[in-house]
């Protein structure tokens, strides 16, 4: 066997792996959503969910946000000021953060603090048998313990987007009212007159919820399906947070090309 | 209702890989009996266990659990046979984020409506059959391996449970835990007026409680009897078993080329 | 006592999200002022050239806001831009109004003027706006420049 025909058995093994992998977890996520009338019969399981996701995601999203807002605000100003039109960047701080910064990092930071202690979660109780043994008593895991889980991260996400946007324009205001001095009235009025409810707050919420439902599907899926021993949840952990971040950027384009440009 | 068939195992064949674990397994188990299933490790124990519940395919034969198939039976049918038993895993499986009070109501909880007051009444009784009322408010992680066993315990039979599954119920354990956990399963048992099946290698702790015993082998039940049958028994296998040898019928070595070609191949 | 814990923390980031997106809603996009309110009638303008004029581009008279361009497309028997604006009918217009696409600012926006005309009647949805005048473009602008030059 010469090396062209090893590559080619390498290609096919790996596409093979790739197809069956991403067939499971398709199933894996219809199951998720067959069985999910208990969060919403059960609202106290979504609850502890939406905390566990949103509310001790809040603070560090909040902190990300008002650090990307300054940034943006000196950067934005720093190369507007070139071509003299330094009142656009009330403009510029908030398509820049609606369209893109809002969403995408929001699922990052998501990603990596809710979505690894999903993984995590759920890895561990597989590999105590947590799992195992709620089917046992007649109680079925999916729908007790993933769906909840899925729904809260779903509805969590278009929020935590929100604020990090929020609060990102309130880090430009402050840098380009505040400290710069850029009028206040041109700041907003150009940022009003540049964003579009429909487009780019709507869409911005639209991106974050299909973030939401990609990150938190990926969390869960790893933590069901890994090896039960402490290096398989290990494991499982940095997959969710790799795939999870390259997911976001590949359905981030896949979005925009869609919602923006209008392929 | 004594004597009654609770468990029935008709030539089971089943696996998770290529080759079948069990290789044909017959077994009973009725009401007020404590039944232990022995062998060695990977022997096909748990996988037994696993069948009962309904957690795995059957290949080949019947499993019957109070009367009813297992094998092909609907999603209802077997959530409804398993409200009806209790097992106890080998960790224990207690839900690591509530307290022993929470894990013991959480079968109440998920499967009655009964009122706050009268799930509450019912987690003392059932911790007060395992002794542990006065850990109620501590939690797993807090708990020793023959503490969280018996929070299991009373958490599997919560719901009065007609069966019971204990998954190596003594591995791991110090000298006076085992023997605690040991006079529970039989005290319990009797008690509930159920059935229970013990998974174990623990010979001697096993055999000073149960009923009836089998002995497992690479998928077959090689030896069946009540425990001084089991302890008298000349069946060589047995013997080994029973008193803990390491060579005989269940060889030290995994099965292996000689020495002499191993070592012979690794030169080449 | 954990429960209503939870409660607190959870409605209060409900809070906190709702109230990024009613911020976002209103400040930052200022949907609330911008949006065209009550009922519309639908007029139509043809331009020679529409410059970079976009759908949902603001309809402006003395620079107030009226109404919004709804559709753009060419008229494929004249090759002339056909406009599509809906306009506030709490604003009636005279049916000799003109309408011009200007600029906010050097760079900024386009956007459709509204210049009042001295006709008693008004004009009705469906209508069509006669006099129109065609977006400014610079290329065309510099062109005309240059030619004057070298003509002097």
């Amino acid at each position: 066997m010469n090396r062209g025909e090893a590559l080619l058995l390498e290609v096919g093994a790996f596409s093979r792996r790739l197809v069956t992998r991403v067939g499971r977890a398709s199933l894996f996520l219809g199951a998720v959503l067959r069985r999910s009338q208990m969060p919403f019969a059960r609202p106290r399981l979504l609850l502890r969910e939406i905390y566990t996701a949103g509310v001790l995601t809040l603070s560090i999203v909040v902190v990300s946000g008002g650090f990307v807002g300054l940034v943006l605000g000196l950067q934005g100003y720093d190369t507007l000021q070139r071509f003299g039109s330094e009142t656009a960047l009330g403009s510029v701080v908030a398509l820049s953060l609606l369209r893109e910064l809002g969403p995408v990092i929001a699922a990052l930071l998501f990603a990596s603090r809710a979505g690894s202690a999903m993984t995590a979660e759920i890895g561990l109780m597989k590999a105590t048998e947590q799992l195992d043994a709620m089917e046992v008593m007649a109680v079925d895991p999916i729908a007790r313990v993933i769906a909840p889980k899925f729904w809260g991260g779903v509805l969590v996400m278009p929020l935590l987007a929100a604020v990090f946007s929020a609060v990102g324009v309130l880090g430009g205001w402050f840098i380009g009212v505040v400290v710069i001095g850029v009028d206040e009235g041109t700041f907003w009025s150009q940022m009003q007159g540049a964003v579009s409810w429909e487009e780019d707050v709507a869409g911005g919420v639209i991106k974050s919820a299909v973030f939401g439902v990609v990150v938190t599907w990926i969390a869960l899926y790893q933590g069901w399906s890994c090896r039960p021993t402490a290096e398989g949840v290990s494991q499982a952990i940095t997959r969710t947070v790799v795939l999870g971040a390259l997911a976001v950027l590949a359905a981030d384009f896949v979005l925009t090309a869609f919602m923006f440009i209008g392929v | 209702m004594p004597d009654q068939l609770v468990v029935e195992v008709k030539g089971a064949v089943a696996g998770y890989g290529e080759e079948a674990v069990l290789k044909g397994i017959d077994c009973t188990v009725r009401s007020g009996e404590v039944v232990a299933l022995m062998g060695g490790s990977g022997s096909g124990k748990t996988t037994l266990l696993r069948l009962l519940t309904g957690q795995l395919p059957l290949r080949e034969g019947e499993v019957t659990v109070f009367g009813e198939r297992i094998a092909g039976a609907k999603r209802e049918t077997i959530q409804r046979l398993r409200r009806r038993l209790g097992m106890l895993f080998q960790q224990g499986a207690l839900f690591t984020d509530l307290t022993v009070f929470e894990n013991v109501a959480w079968p109440l909880r998920e499967h009655t409506r009964l009122p706050e007051r009268i799930v509450r009444d019912l987690v003392w009784l059932k911790l007060e059959a395992v002794g542990l009322r006065g850990a109620a408010s501590l939690y797993p992680a807090e708990l020793s391996g023959g503490m969280a066993r018996r929070v299991a315990l009373a958490r599997a039979i919560a719901l009065d449970p007609e069966l019971l599954l204990f998954d190596e119920p003594f591995a791991g354990l110090d000298p006076i835990s085992l023997a605690t956990v040991g006079l529970l399963i039989r005290r319990l048992n009797d008690a509930l007026g159920a059935a229970s099946v013990v998974v174990t290698h623990d010979v001697q702790e096993s055999l000073a409680i149960v009923d009836y015993v089998y002995v497992i082998l690479a998928g077959r039940i090689v030896a069946a009897g009540r425990p001084e049958e089991i302890r008298a028994s000349d069946d060589p296998f047995v013997r080994q078993f029973v008193r803990g040898e390491v060579d005989g019928p269940a060889p030290f070595h995994y099965p292996a080329p000689p020495l002499t070609r191993t070592l012979l191949e690794e030169r080449a | 006592m954990a429960n209503s814990r939870f409660d607190l923390w959870v409605g209060l980031f409900v809070v906190v999200g709702v109230a990024a997106l009613f911020f976002l809603a209103f400040q930052v996009s200022g949907a609330a002022s911008a949006r065209v309110t009550g009922e519309t009638i639908q007029v139509v303008a043809y331009f020679d050239n529409i410059g970079g004029l976009k759908v949902k581009a603001p309809v402006k008279s003395a620079g107030v806001l009226v109404g919004r361009v709804t559709a753009i497309r060419l008229d494929p028997s004249t090759y002339r831009a056909e406009v599509t604006m809906a306009i506030s009918r709490a604003v009636p217009f005279p049916k000799d109004t003109s309408a011009a696409i200007l600029t906010a600012g050097l760079l900024g926006e386009q956007y459709v003027g509204l210049e009042a005309g001295a006709e008693s009647e008004m004009l009705q949805d469906g209508d069509r706006i006669a006099v129109t005048q065609s977006a400014v473009v610079l290329e065309k602008l510099v062109g005309q420049f240059l030619v004057q030059r070298s003509a002097e």
